[in-house]
């Protein structure tokens, strides 16, 4: 036991904006290492976890494309569909993240990693990577099913690309929005249920399963409040080539993941009292 | 911090206090730490040790007194304080998912351990505490005691000035403990740093403690050195009976809030 550990560190000044920065992004960094090394032994998870969109595509998509009860124009009702049922597999993943957190604060880890120098942000962004990271990989395999099932999909790689993008933004956005709630409720029962309410509205007061000009009035307009529709919009028009408004959907999925990453930190605190 | 003649003192609270609703948890607390001694905070379940721990760590906010921590005002350098801190709360805290030294590296790495030496650096921690075999396995699979170790070895791999330890040895068997005790000790004699620590075992701080300060009801109502405090109450006194003549009988009654006891109880069942 004769090796020391390394000099203690001084007592310091504190760093200028330009090393905060360098400091943000390396704790970035650090927590979505962490989170993807947590992912690597959680791979049955990740598979089962893709079951139920698969069964949306499977049994709902492949019923109501024979009904044609919901006009889509030229497109058949399954390419219709299988974005939609893909942005709201990475919604059903990233809307129950808050759990995890609740979890690390009753384990006491979220109370050990609040007490290193790390900004609070850095450690919501590790979180809202991860249920990007997982809503990718359901993305892959909902795409691998419709592409089997006959969905009418791009090839070109910058579109996917660009899917991929739209995918981590959308799970980063309502990943944060149930840290909030948690750092709100503070309870993972509370959480459950909340979280449970407002899934149902989301995905069927967006344009994932029939276009928005169908629903009414009142309905249209909460619809393009909710950043889900924007999602759907976006990977829609990337996926099947429907005309989308791709440079407003980013700027809404950025904007909206900003403020809820912002709004998610400035909560953290909350949770370790 | 003014006095820069001579070094200023590891931890510093001057009437320190916060409250719950309406529950003063702390109740003006003085406390002084030197640095390099081992430091015990002593008292029943619900004592206000904890509260006190969580704001010299910055988790809590001080809305009444002053903390600093080697002369900074904790609650206006939190980011600078926390760079000095090395943290084992209450809870068993590394993560099952990970392995001993993924949970490690990740606070190698959000301490700014440089790249080069990191790995190095993870290395001595986890050796520090005896881990070494063990390390590439995930840390679920660890004992109670193991996993005690491993979060010493996630709070030392910072090489911090202050390891402040909340309960380190709740639920384990009496091996463990000592186990656990005998670690603190050679990193402290070996280091240098200042330790403080909450136990509620009195044996444990008559036996590893520098200093003392026995809590009660939010407030310090004995300090000084084990041997002090047994000597002021009489010939053939232990630090039981000074924790005694200090709370009355509380400690049978009143002690500790459902939250307490619930989060001790988590503890246990996890140790198994």
């Amino acid at each position: 036991m004769s090796v020391p550990l390394a000099a203690p560190p001084a007592v310091s000044a504190d760093p200028g904006p330009l090393a905060q920065l360098r400091i943000l992004a390396s704790r970035v960094g650090a927590m979505c290492l962490i989170e993807l090394q947590k992912l690597r032994r959680d791979q049955t998870e990740l598979l089962t976890r893709a079951i139920q969109p698969a069964l949306w595509l499977l049994i709902f998509g492949e019923t109501f494309t024979r009904l044609r009860a919901i006009p889509t124009g030229s497109i058949p009702y399954l390419d219709y569909l299988a974005p939609g049922i893909l942005a709201q597999s990475a919604l059903f993943i990233a809307i129950f993240y808050g759990i995890q957190i609740i979890w690390e604060r009753d384990a006491g880890v979220l109370a050990k990693l609040l007490v290193t120098p790390t900004p609070r942000a850095a450690l919501v962004a590790g979180k809202a990577f991860a249920a990007g990271v997982r809503a990718l990989v359901q993305a892959l395999m909902v795409l691998i099913l419709s592409a089997i099932l006959g969905v009418g999909l791009t090839a070109n790689p910058l579109r996917l690309l660009a899917m991929a993008v739209v995918v981590v933004l959308g799970s980063a956005f309502f990943c944060c929005l149930s840290i909030v709630i948690a750092g709100v409720v503070l309870s993972r029962e509370r959480l459950m249920g909340i979280g449970q309410a407002i899934t149902m509205p989301l995905f069927f007061g967006s344009n994932a399963l029939y276009p928005v000009n169908l629903m009414p009035g009142w309905l249209k307009v909460l619809s393009h409040a909710n950043p889900l529709s924007y999602q759907v919009d976006a990977l829609r028009g990337l996926l099947i080539g429907t005309p989308a408004n791709l440079g407003l959907d980013f700027g809404v999925l950025v904007g909206a993941s900003a403020i809820a990453i912002g709004v998610a930190s400035a909560l953290l605190g909350r949770l370790a009292r | 911090m003014s006095d820069t003649g001579s070094p200023p003192p590891a931890v510093r609270c001057t009437g320190l206090e916060h409250s719950f609703g309406t529950t003063k948890a702390v109740d003006g607390v003085d406390l002084e730490i030197a640095p390099g001694e081992v430091f015990g905070l002593l008292g029943p379940n619900g004592a206000g040790k904890t509260t006190t721990i969580r704001m010299i760590t910055t988790l809590l906010p001080i809305p009444a007194g002053e903390v600093s921590v080697f002369g900074l005002d904790v609650a206006r350098r939190k980011m600078a304080v926390r760079r000095l801190i090395g943290y084992v709360p209450q809870q068993l805290s590394a993560d099952g998912a990970l392995t001993g030294r993924e949970n490690v590296s990740l606070f190698a790495r959000l301490f700014d351990v440089p790249r080069a030496e990191r790995a190095e650096q993870v290395r001595r921690a986890i050796g520090l505490v005896g881990l070494l075999d063990d390390a590439d396995r995930p840390a679920g699979g660890y004992s109670g005691g193991m996993i005690r170790r491993l979060e010493l070895a996630q709070a030392l791999v910072s090489s911090p000035r202050l390891l402040i330890l909340d309960e380190p040895t709740i639920g384990l068997d009496p091996v463990a403990r000592s186990a656990v005790w005998e670690r603190i000790s050679e990193i402290r004699a070996e280091t240098g740093m200042t330790v403080l620590v909450t136990t509620h075992y009195m044996d444990e701080a008559e036996q590893y403690c520098d200093r003392v300060a026995l809590m009660h009801a939010g407030r310090i109502r004995a300090l000084g050195t084990p041997a002090e405090l047994e000597a002021g109450l009489g010939p053939d006194s232990t630090l039981d009976d000074v924790f005694r003549s200090v709370t009355g009988d509380a400690l049978a009654g009143e002690a500790g809030g459902m939250r307490d006891v619930r989060a001790t109880r988590r503890t246990a069942r996890r140790l198994g």
